[in-house]
């Protein structure tokens, strides 16, 4: 038996271990360092209709445990990723789970509609909530009725499953996973950075030259527990669980929250080898545990010692 | 090919205010081609900071299977790194990107080299290399202060070497762009690394010559994952086509891409 395979809707996860979007390219890069089909999944770098260019530079800075991006969904569009992208991880036996992104309605639709046709790609991630776009993203992530009639447009055309990926940028966390849950979503991924800034101290001028950008990074990691905490009580759908994994540790408080897998992200330009070396060393700390199987570990903060009340009451 | 290796620090000397000369050990020495390339040097084993920092090299020595950097202590980051004694470890990433063509000079030409600040050290093993090949140099190294200089002996041991600083302190007082306008310098190839005002300067004068810049930028991944660094050319220049100048470059030839 493989104790870290995992089975979610249009995925099925040799380990619950995959790069999340944005943090990854499109693998090229990670492939020279190791072969890509030991990974769960790859979540590839969102693709939008047409190639974009994205944001001038500087496009990061750093923060305490942290950093900030505001790339801009910089991506060669659908067509290249179509011809190029995808049929380059063809020779690797991995999932891929597409990111797509739009700044119209009808971008999402049809980004989703083709993208779901390519034969590596088992499910598509919504991209409702990066910061970094002026127009679309996370308008559309920001409020429960327009995400939800995405969600359900997009679901309208996709050959394969499809994940809305949540910001952290809501007062309402749990109103917008079931808006979208309710619109058909068939999984959550979260979280997306958060809005932050820096500043120059020299200057007093905003360090990025977007001025703001998306956090991510270790420093997130507890705001992202506490949501999916929140959702995975409320929600029947799978959450890939995301934002500053660093450990197996970190792996387990996400599995103790709710989530049915993880996304490593800002990690990965860290420690370019992070991805094969929590899946080799996920085994130990089940043993450790004392748990045959990961999947059992998901949700059991809540499950084991039942709800605790919201921390504003 | 990259290597990630826990390289062995053999020594570690300020030899400016706030420049830092370090030098490691290591089998990652084995891969390093042209000069101008650079690692990614993990400042400390926690989460703050978290990313690593690029820095180029500053000369090499594969019989001893070492190599050395030189930075400037300014960020938290680089002031963890200098912290490092000798006989301590530090994770390095690389080799990483391209460097200077060092063949695009011959034998019997002249190459000038022009540096800023932090962009000097990677000169200092491309005037070794250049010189190695017959190849003469001349090099224009601008600081801000005479406090800030380093490497003069150096690099004057390699050829003729002119130095500017700002304040006027140490040779000519302005940038390297007046000690290049005073002595019209006669040269084959340009090679060039600093902050991007003097590769301007530089390209308004040299374009149309044969020379290579090394571009710096805040970088993420260093590897070409992260779109961080990422520049426009100068034949798109507010297209989609674009160079990473971690991985496309940090060497770029005059005029390829749009300095912004």
């Amino acid at each position: 038996m493989n104790r870290l395979q995992i089975e979610l809707p249009g995925l099925s996860l040799i380990n619950p271990v995959m790069p999340a979007s944005g943090c990854f390219g499109f693998g090229k890069e990670y492939s020279q360092f190791y072969d890509l089909s030991i990974l769960g999944a790859i979540m590839i770098k969102a693709t939008t209709l047409e190639p974009r260019f994205g944001n001038p530079t500087p496009r990061v800075a750093e923060t305490s445990a942290g950093m900030l991006n505001a790339i801009g969904l910089q991506n060669p569009g659908l067509e290249g990723v179509l011809a190029n992208e995808l049929p380059w991880l063809e020779r690797f036996d991995v999932p891929i789970i597409a990111n797509v992104a739009g700044s119209e309605t009808e971008d999402y639709v049809e980004v989703a509609e083709k993208i779901s046709t390519a034969p590596n790609v088992k499910a598509l991630e919504l991209n409702i909530s990066c910061p970094n776009v002026k127009k679309g993203g996370i308008a559309f992530g920001t409020i429960p009725e327009v995400a939800a009639e995405l969600t359900k447009r997009v679901k309208e055309v996709s050959s394969v499953p499809v994940y809305v990926k949540l910001s952290p940028n809501v007062a309402d966390i749990v109103g917008m996973a079931e808006a979208v849950e309710e619109a058909g979503a068939d999984g959550l991924t979260m979280i997306n950075t958060l809005l932050g800034m820096r500043l120059d101290i020299k200057t007093g001028k905003p360090i990025l030259a977007n001025n703001s950008g998306g956090l991510s990074g270790p420093a997130i990691k507890p705001v992202a527990v506490r949501m999916i905490y929140e959702v995975s009580q409320k929600v029947n759908i799978p959450i890939i669980g995301m934002g500053g994994i660093e450990s197996t540790d970190d792996i387990i408080e996400y599995f103790y929250a709710g989530a049915s897998a993880v996304a490593i992200g800002t990690m990965n330009f860290t420690d370019p080898f992070i991805c094969p070396r929590l899946i080799e060393e996920l085994p130990r700390k089940l043993d450790e545990l004392q748990v045959t199987h990961i999947s059992e570990l998901t949700g059991r903060s809540w499950k084991k010692y039942g709800a605790k009340a919201n921390h504003c009451s | 090919m990259i290597q990630q290796e826990n390289m062995l620090v053999i020594s570690q000397n300020q030899i400016a205010k706030d420049i830092f000369e370090l030098t490691l050990e290591g089998n990652l020495v084995h891969e390093m081609k042209e000069p101008g390339q650079f690692v990614h040097i993990r400042s400390n084993p926690g989460l703050d900071p978290l990313l690593r920092r690029p820095i180029s090299i500053a000369s090499i020595d594969k019989e001893k299977n070492q190599f050395t950097v030189i930075y400037r202590a300014e960020g938290k980051g680089t002031r963890l790194l200098s912290m490092n004694v000798e006989g301590s470890r530090i994770d390095v990433l690389g080799p990483l990107g391209n460097g200077f063509p060092i063949h695009e000079a011959h034998q019997g030409e002249t190459a000038l080299l022009v540096g800023g600040g932090i962009g000097v050290p990677p000169l200092y093993e491309l005037a070794k290399q250049l010189n190695k090949q017959g190849t003469k140099t001349i090099h224009i190294l601008g600081f801000e202060t005479a406090e800030k200089a380093f490497y003069e002996r150096g690099f004057s041991e390699l050829g003729e070497t002119y130095i500017a600083t700002v304040d006027g302190s140490l040779g000519t007082r302005g940038f390297v762009t007046n000690v290049i306008d005073e002595h019209q310098f006669d040269f084959d190839v340009l090679y060039s690394c600093g902050p991007t005002p003097m590769l301007k300067a530089l390209e308004e004068r040299f374009s149309g010559r044969k020379a290579y810049l090394s571009l710096e930028q805040r970088m993420g991944c260093g590897i070409g994952a992260c779109f961080a660094c990422v520049c426009h050319l100068t034949d798109d220049p507010k297209g989609s086509k674009y160079v990473k100048i971690c991985s496309d470059g940090p060497v770029f030839p005059i005029g390829k891409v749009v300095l912004s």
